[in-house]
């Protein structure tokens, strides 16, 4: 589905990915972990084509995307939530997601000027599409209201429902659960199960909960200093000598810090 | 923040019973049995009122087209621009040159002088793909400069400072000489370019063109190209001020470059700011609202002339001095503007006498 092939990504001479590869296969949820500032939102953003590589490929269901702008990447079904919101806050939850099916629509200026007739077809017909993503992430209640105004949690949300909104057949979620209590967690959670085995999505999940990673996810890799310092199914990675001591390393830190 | 509207503050009988009537443009059908009076209102205008007002009321209905157009792409699509001038320019040597050198009748000098001046737009947006802000308001007026000097300039095509003369259109054998007929001509094209625009951003296109605005990031990665839509942005907007442009040439009957100068680029901005970034309706009462206040300025001056004689001779400058304590006063306390002003003062009535 997805290959991530010797990516390299620099800012300057920080190296946010040094030689990162993996493989992300058709239909599962696969993990991406490490400690902060370990590249994994940076993997995300070459993936969904934000950031351009330094050196490596990017294959998407055998095609190479590396050199694809971003908005060609979402029309070949690679969706985004990112992990600080970013969501169109003076539009209200239905806008966002209605905007979600932007790919997936057609009308163009004439049309949507004069509306009545195909717009207003096209309009109602996605509306459909976008209201069973509502009912399906229970925020019905607040379908109307402009998206800054609603609680953090909602707002994670209706922002993987506007990723959703898509059709995505790859979907990256950058710490979809961040800042959420544990009830919002698993809500969250059961989401993601759902939109994997209901739409039979295939999903690519930041997350640094390591009972939730290990819960959800048929593959993990693991980031640490922009290199791949460990990959495998769950169990392999809580085996793994090297992550088990990048995450010590980190508890360590934080000990010296506290 | 927008303030959060309590669910039970709903009126009576509002409620939508499919997709197709809670997309409607005004949901809410009181609303829309007030927007139908306005516009019967508007209709009735001229029948009921002395021509000098009817005259009146045309330039700034012709200036609200041209305001929409602006607000499409500034206050809409998040993109400024200072070449509003030089687009009503174009909109308005366009429509001569295709009246008057190829005798094309203007029902259709009219729509071509919009798209051709969608096309200069369109040309002149190609650097909001890089520059932002400041920098894009500079490349806009360097081309609001570049097209002024071609108007003053390129004497074979425009006639230089002395301008081109045009005339009234007219329709099946009457002409539109009349303050009344062309008041009914700008009548229609503003409710047609208004519909358009309110259909425009209830569907696809504008949402992508909002999204924009709000947050090209998102935007992008949800599959919008960013210099398509920009682009989009410039050429819809410039469409509308190039009929704008069209219209109050052929209404005024000169074209001549001082028209279309950086003072009148401004002038717009200072419509949609005091009007309402992003609103339809705001365009509208901008437009009114800048093309009256001299107007307004000087039957005032012309009153208390007896009290302080000179004050007429200093209007000019108290006329620039008031005008830009306005921009400035809503630029800090009012940024939604007039539309905003109005929807507060609308709820303040319907709560009265329990707001609090
Ligand atoms: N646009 C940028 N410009 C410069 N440096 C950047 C940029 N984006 C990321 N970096 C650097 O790349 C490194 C990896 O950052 P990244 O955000 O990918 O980490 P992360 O694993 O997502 O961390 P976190 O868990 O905190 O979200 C950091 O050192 C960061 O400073
Ligand atoms: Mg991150």
């Amino acid at each position: 589905m997805l290959q991530v092939i010797r990516n390299s990504l620099y800012f300057g001479g920080v190296a946010a990915l040094s030689d990162v590869s993996f493989s992300v296969e058709r239909g599962e949820i696969f993990a991406l972990i490490g400690p902060n500032g370990a590249g994994k939102t940076s993997m995300l953003n070459c993936i969904s084509g934000l950031y351009h590589l330094s050196a490596g490929r990017i294959v998407f269901d055998g095609k190479d995307i590396t050199r694809l702008p971003a908005y060609k990447r979402a029309e070949l079904g690679i969706a985004r939530a990112f992990q600080n919101i970013e969501l169109f806050k003076h539009m209200t939850v239905l806008e966002n997601l209605m905007l979600g099916r932007h790919v997936r629509m057609k009308s163009g200026v004439l049309a949507g000027g004069i509306y009545w007739g195909k717009a207003q077809k096209e309009e109602v017909e996605h509306r459909y599409a976008v209201e069973e993503i509502i009912d399906f992430l229970e925020i019905e209640h607040v379908r109307n209201m402009p998206v800054g105004t609603l609680a953090y949690g909602l707002q994670k949300r209706v922002e993987v429902g506007r990723a959703l909104a898509l059709e995505p057949k790859l979907l990256l979620l950058d710490e979809p659960m961040a800042g959420m209590n544990s009830e919002e967690k698993e809500d969250m959670a059961r989401f993601i199960l759902d939109i994997h085995e209901e739409r039979e999505t295939t999903i690519v999940l930041i997350e640094h909960d390591m009972g939730v990673v290990m819960e959800l996810s048929q593959h993990v890799a693991v980031l640490d200093f922009g290199m791949l310092i460990g990959f495998g199914t769950p169990e392999e990675i809580q085996a793994n000598p090297k992550v088990i001591q990048a995450y010590l390393g980190e508890e360590s830190l934080l000990e010296v810090q506290g | 923040m927008t303030a959060v509207q309590s669910p039970f503050a709903i009126g009576c009988g509002d409620f939508r019973v499919n997709y197709t009537q809670d997309m409607a443009i005004y949901k809410n059908v009181r609303v829309r049995r007030r927007v139908i009076f306005l516009v019967i209102l508007f209709f009735l205008f001229p029948i009921l009122a002395p021509e000098y007002y009817v005259s009146l009321a045309t330039m700034a209905g012709i200036a609200s087209i041209g305001a929409i157009g602006l607000n499409i792409l500034t206050g809409f699509t998040g993109q400024i621009s200072l070449g509003v001038g030089a687009f009503l320019g174009v909109g308005g040597y366009a429509s001569a040159l295709l009246t008057t050198r190829l005798g094309i009748p203007f029902w259709f000098a009219l729509p071509l002088s919009g798209i051709f001046t969608a096309g200069i737009g369109a040309l002149f947006g190609i650097p909001s793909l890089r520059l932002k802000g400041l920098y894009l308001a500079m490349a806009t007026l360097a081309a609001q400069v570049i097209i002024y000097f071609l108007f003053n300039h390129w004497d074979a095509l425009t006639g230089g400072t002395g301008g081109l003369v045009v005339q009234r259109p007219s329709l099946a054998g009457f002409s539109l000489d009349s303050e009344m007929s062309y008041y009914y001509l700008m009548l229609v094209i503003l409710i047609l370019t208004a519909l358009f625009t309110l259909n425009l951003f209830r569907s696809r296109v504008g949402r992508a063109l909002v999204a924009v605005r709000d947050r090209d990031l998102a935007a992008e990665v949800m599959g919008i190209d960013l210099f398509k839509y920009k682009i989009i942005a410039f050429a819809v907007s410039s469409f509308f001020i190039g009929v704008s442009g069209s219209l109050m040439g052929h209404y005024t009957l000169v074209i001549t470059p001082e028209n279309y100068g950086t003072q009148i680029s401004i002038e717009y901005l200072a419509m949609i700011l005091i009007g309402g970034l992003g609103s339809v309706m705001g365009s509208i009462y901008g437009a009114a609202f800048i093309t009256l206040l001299p107007v307004v300025l000087r039957e005032l001056m012309t009153a208390v002339r007896e009290v302080f004689p000179n004050l007429e001779s200093i209007f000019i400058g108290i006329k620039e001095i008031i005008f830009g304590g306005i921009i400035i006063i809503f630029l800090i306390y009012e940024s939604e503007g007039l539309a905003k002003m109005w929807r507060n003062l609308k709820d303040y009535i319907k709560l009265w006498p329990f707001s609090y």
